[in-house]
């Protein structure tokens, strides 16, 4: 039944009627790490702080695009569709059309496939699209006893109704919902995203101590990228108090075995491996792309960095949902008739080291490869010194919209510094899923 | 619906048999009460108190809004003070014709009603008035140096007390409709798409007019007015000396005297702006109006929209200059290397949106088009470029030569430098005609005034369109050729040395400021000096003791070296406490010496004859405007040369003369005098 699923996917979308659809331009905001209260910056804000420089910068006006599409999990409550309101306050005029889409933690890359649709069906030219996280910002909610009472507040019309509905509200109507934790659990298997993560180390093997090295590399790898100036995509953000954020501010330069050992598991306490220094950091920051067709391309004169050549989206158990790279990579690989050692370079998000290491392992596993992805054999081993190479997720943060528009962004600046071809960009979806886009860096 | 049309108001009657009467001043894009307006007006009241229509309805045609006001220039056209009170009984009878109708009469106001046309408002018995910022309402008579004569102070203190209707009289301001509903100024601020309707219903259904508060009576009463006048003499003694400026004591007199006597209040208003307005304060005030007119008028060009202003040099002056362009509605783009500038940039600009914006929406929308650019981006597409870099010539050339190249051939490219002349920095240019100063005063926000600088190679399309961008950015324009100190720093260096020279000699810094303030300055020199900062009053003092003959005080020079540098630092010749400078008392027993307030006084104005024989602006009364909105030079004297004239070239030449004689050179009478003194008759 799967091998069946798998070559049908394979063989799909031979059309030849497909425009090329093509990478600008592209810029990010630093992410900012979370500290227990909103952040300098809301989401639209974010957008608009790495958005203006990436428009100022183009030979044709805001305006001229003919769509602005972003992917956001949480807007703040002033922020319906945010996408339009980002538009708006980039200039765009009242005439460009916005929409929001959401796919949790590839909303980001949705934003872009979804611009990369329009493009390739002919529906438009040149699209802004990109994605935006402010987590800190993320709404603390009345619980539902609460709302009721205050409705029956607001409908008590004289002073003994007042009294009578006053001696009914008790401390537990005050019990705050935090959304930001809701939105972090899968509201069908009851898992919160870290114990899949527990899952999957468990089912893999994967020990502490490879979570924890993991860890640290990525850091290691973001500080030697800070140090060499290879983060040239950063826009910096200024706040109304007059202070710069220039950087990535959650990279810990002195991180060590011994410390990361030290921290607690967060999600399976108290005998769980998945802790704070292994996971992702929650942290805010956009992260905005420029795509066009051939036609715009000509039309001004635009300098084009790749082509987004394909994407795939996969569904799994919403209990493994770590392991959605692999499901998604794996038929692109099959239909552009890759190996792992084909691909340049890869960015993998990592929602948590033992998400990112599974992925890894799943490819090089007979039976799962069997079973799940209906190979004869295993697809091999990835190297890793192609894979996240100036860090990820575990030391630059995830902010849940927008990674799937920051690595694809710097996928395409780790090309061009390499002088490389071909990459992959993928993510794993809470809820169960895996998206990949698969870019082609353009030389010359 | 017949409809009948005079040259300046046009009746429309409806169905309902309520009449629209529509006010388009002929000729004129805002509508003022002119002599001939007013007139057709009393001759269709007539029409209407013989045959009352089932309601009046007054509403204005122009876009720009209700009523401007009077017409000021009839202002300055009375022979005699009884020439000025016959012109004001008329008004008053017609406003209480108006009043007396016995039909509802309903004011519909939109944009500025301001003066005479919010008195016009007030005779009637509602008003309602469009809730957009964009209308305003008030009473800036004071401003003119008068009060409300068309019986406007009676009215307004009648519908919205004394506290408010005082505050609105005394300060001049203008209000939103939604704070003239808020103190019963006006009965219905809605939106303009309620506006007719909210007018008709005015009529159909009149609402009860609402009362005062009770304790409103008790501040009127007639014990109590003479203890409540202190109050407000002592508010207002703040702000305006009552031997320069009459008015705002005039109406609190008016109101201590007379209030709860309508008649006799109405005939003593109309007395006492009779007296005021053919006063020298309101003549001269009315003359700086006036002038301000001329220079608004130099930046007329329909056909120029820049959009998108970018500034280089995130300093005070550059990020003040930008935050203050986007305010204005421009894109702005704000230019500099250090990213630590550009955030003290957003941090100045996000205090200057949150006082003058006061909602986040709009601060937001603001801040989104002040964009921080580190790597140039904006040169672009920009059409209008600032240069705000330190004073360097060599340096402003390099830069010069780097950004013409990805500049639009069109773009305006303008230097903010305050003392290198343009032709040095043109050079650098392959289109040098393109260059023009735009030389702003600090505090930008505060300073209305822009110098429009020309150099010899400035084109004149370049100049106009300075100007004209000076006036979209909601400033004056004041075109000067590019010679030293340009015509505001050239006048003012000789009077603020003078000042640091007296206070090298001992004079108690007090005295000095205080010489000056007596004289009208809003502000004493040391004062402005410590405010302006000595480091940068050095900096324009030693260059232009290059080109003119100044000697800067080795005070000065002190104090900068050991980092007084005034306001800024916490101190310099004063110090400052809160941002305020700390004044000692002078000795009781010092006694200033006669010429003292002559030596600050008459320095300046030798310098500004030096500027009129150097023809640094084009004539007198530029420089009079150039000088009383770029310094503050005491309004009610109506200006520098408008002074000279008054007290006679030939006394004052006589007068540096002595000054000279007793104090130095400095003093030396410039050749222009004896030019002055030939034209005089």
């Amino acid at each position: 039944m799967a091998e069946t699923r798998a070559k049908k996917k394979t063989t799909r979308r031979t059309s030849a009627s497909r425009r090329p659809v093509y990478i600008v331009d592209g810029s990010r905001t630093p992410q900012l790490k979370a500290r227990n209260k909103p952040g300098p910056f809301s989401s639209a804000d974010l957008a608009v702080g790495c958005g203006r420089p990436l428009l100022a910068r183009q030979p044709f006006e805001p305006s001229d695009l003919d769509e602005v599409i972003i992917g956001c999990v949480m807007p703040g409550p002033d922020e319906a569709n945010i996408a339009r309101v980002i538009a708006l306050r980039l200039g765009c005029g009242n005439k460009v059309p916005a929409w929001t889409v959401q796919r949790n933690c590839a909303s980001g890359m949705q934003s872009l496939d979804s611009a990369a649709k329009d493009i390739s069906m002919g529906r438009a030219d040149l699209v802004l699209a990109g994605g935006v996280e402010a987590m800190s910002h993320a709404p603390v909610l009345l619980n539902e006893d609460m709302v009721t009472w205050l409705g029956a507040w607001m409908s008590a019309r004289t002073w003994p109704q007042r009294l009578k509905t006053l001696g009914q509200l008790r401390p537990g109507h005050l019990k705050p919902i935090i959304a930001l934790l809701r939105g972090l659990t899968d509201p069908v298997v009851g898992l919160s995203m870290g114990q899949t993560a527990e899952n999957l180390a468990w089912h893999f093997g994967i020990s502490r101590t490879d979570m924890d090295a993991y860890a640290m590399r990525s850091h290691q790898r973001l500080a030697a990228a800070q140090d060499k100036g290879y983060l040239s995509e950063i826009e910096p953000l200024f706040d109304t108090r007059g202070n710069v954020y220039q950087q990535d501010d959650g990279v810990r330069r002195d991180s060590s075995m011994e410390q990361l050992a030290k921290l607690r598991p967060v999600f399976d306490k108290p005998f769980g491996n998945v802790t704070a220094g292994n996971s992702a950091q929650i942290t805010d920051g956009a992260a905005l792309l420029l795509l066009a067709s051939e036609a715009a391309i000509k039309k001004y004169d635009l300098k084009v960095m790749g082509q987004i050549k394909d994407s795939e989206w996969a569904g799994l158990d919403p209990a493994y949902m770590g392991l959605g790279p692999v499901h998604a990579i794996t038929p692109l690989l099959q239909r552009h008739k890759l190996k792992l050692n084909d691909v340049d370079y890869w960015e993998i998000n990592e929602a948590f080291a033992a998400q990112v290491l599974a992925c890894l392992k799943a490819w090089e596993d007979r039976d799962y490869c069997r079973d799940e992805l209906g190979l004869k054999s295993p697809l091999g081993k990835l190297d890793q010194s192609r894979l996240n190479v100036d860090g990820g997720g575990v030391s630059i943060g995830h902010p849940v919209g927008t990674s799937g528009a920051r690595i694809t962004l710097h996928l395409l600046h780790v090309l061009e510094r390499n002088n490389a071809k071909t990459g992959i960009a993928s993510l794993c979806i809470g809820g169960g899923q895996g998206g990949a886009l698969l870019i082609e860096r353009t030389t010359g | 619906m017949t409809d009948y049309k005079e040259k300046n108001w046009k009746i429309e009657e409806d169905a309902d048999g309520i009449v629209w009467l529509h006010l388009d001043k002929a000729d004129s894009k805002t509508n003022v009460l002119s002599a001939d307006v007013l007139a057709e007006f009393e001759t269709l009241l007539d029409a209407f108190s013989n045959q009352p229509p089932r309601g009046l309805i007054i509403l204005s045609d122009k876009d720009s809004g209700f009523i401007a006001g009077a017409d000021v220039k009839e202002f300055t056209a009375f022979s005699t003070e009884q020439e000025a009170r016959e012109a004001i009984e008329r008004g008053h009878r017609i406003m209480n014709r108006l009043e007396s109708l016995s039909c509802p009469t309903v004011a519909m106001l939109t944009g500025f009603t301001l003066g005479g046309g919010l008195e016009l408002a007030l005779a009637c018995k509602y008003r309602v008035a469009d809730n957009d910022p964009a209308t305003r309402i008030g009473l800036p008579e004071v401003k003119l140096g008068i009060h409300p004569g068309f019986g406007g102070t009676v009215r307004c203190l009648e519908r919205t007390g004394v506290l408010n209707g005082m505050d609105l009289m005394l300060s001049g301001r203008s209000i939103s409709a939604r704070a003239a509903q808020k103190m019963r100024l006006i009965d219905y601020a809605v939106p303009r798409r309620h506006l007719r309707e909210a007018a008709r219903a005015c009529v159909q259904n009149p609402p009860k007019q609402k009362s005062l508060p009770v304790w409103n009576n008790l501040l009127n009463y007639k014990k109590v007015r003479p203890l409540l006048a202190k109050v407000f003499i002592k508010k207002v003694a703040a702000r305006a000396n009552r031997a320069h400026y009459p008015a705002p004591y005039a109406l609190i007199d008016l109101w201590v005297q007379h209030y709860g006597d309508r008649d006799t209040m109405l005939h003593a208003e109309a007395a006492s702006v009779a007296h005021l307005i053919t006063g020298k304060t309101a003549q001269n005030l009315v003359r700086v109006f006036m002038l301000q007119e001329q220079l608004k008028g130099l930046g007329r060009l329909p056909d120029y929209v820049p959009r998108h202003v970018h500034v280089i040099g995130a300093g005070v002056m550059g990020g003040d200059i930008a935050a203050w362009c986007a305010l204005q509605g421009f894109t702005v783009t704000i230019q500099d290397t250090q990213p630590e500038a550009l955030g003290r940039v957003i941090q100045r600009a996000y205090s200057l949106y949150k006082k003058r914006l006061k909602q986040k929406r709009p601060i937001t929308a603001t801040l989104d088009r002040l964009m921080p650019d580190l790597d140039g981006d904006g040169l672009v597409k920009a059409d209008v470029v600032i240069e705000a870099i330190f004073e360097d010539a060599e340096v402003k050339r390099q830069l010069f030569r780097d950004i013409e190249p990805r500049l639009k051939p069109e773009t305006l490219i303008a230097t903010n430098t305050s003392s290198i002349p343009l032709e040095d920095l043109a050079n650098a240019l392959n289109n040098p005609e393109r260059l023009v100063g735009l030389h702003f005063f600090n505090p930008v926000a505060m300073m209305p005034l822009i110098e429009i600088v020309h150099g010899k190679q400035t084109s004149e399309t370049t100049q106009n369109r300075a100007s004209a961008f000076a006036r979209k950015i909601n400033r004056l324009p004041l075109p000067v050729t590019s010679s030293p100190g340009f015509l505001v720093n050239r006048v003012l260096m000789p009077y603020l040395m003078e000042a640091v020279v007296l206070a090298e000699e001992g004079v108690p810094l007090s005295v000095i400021d205080k010489a000056a303030t007596d004289f009208g300055m809003p502000m004493g020199p040391i004062e402005l000096a410590d405010t302006v900062g000595l480091d940068i009053c050095l900096k324009v003092a030693e260059i232009l003791s290059r080109y003119m003959d100044i000697e800067v005080p080795g005070i000065l020079q002190d104090k900068v070296s050991r980092k007084n540098l005034g306001k800024k630092s916490g101190a310099g010749f004063y110090t400052f406490a809160k941002g305020k400078a700390v004044k000692p008392e002078p000795d009781k027993q010092y006694t200033p010496a006669t010429d003292l307030q002559d030596r600050l006084i008459m320095r300046m104005l030798n310098e500004v004859v030096a500027c009129q024989r150097d023809q640094v602006v084009e004539n007198g009364d530029l420089a009079d405007a150039g000088i009383i909105f770029g310094t503050g030079f005491a309004p009610f004297r109506g200006g520098p040369v408008h002074y000279i004239k008054e007290r006679g070239p030939e006394q004052l030449e006589k007068l540096l003369n002595n000054l000279m004689h007793n104090h130095g050179d400095r003093f030396k009478p410039d050749a222009g005098w004896s030019t002055l003194i030939k034209q005089t008759p």
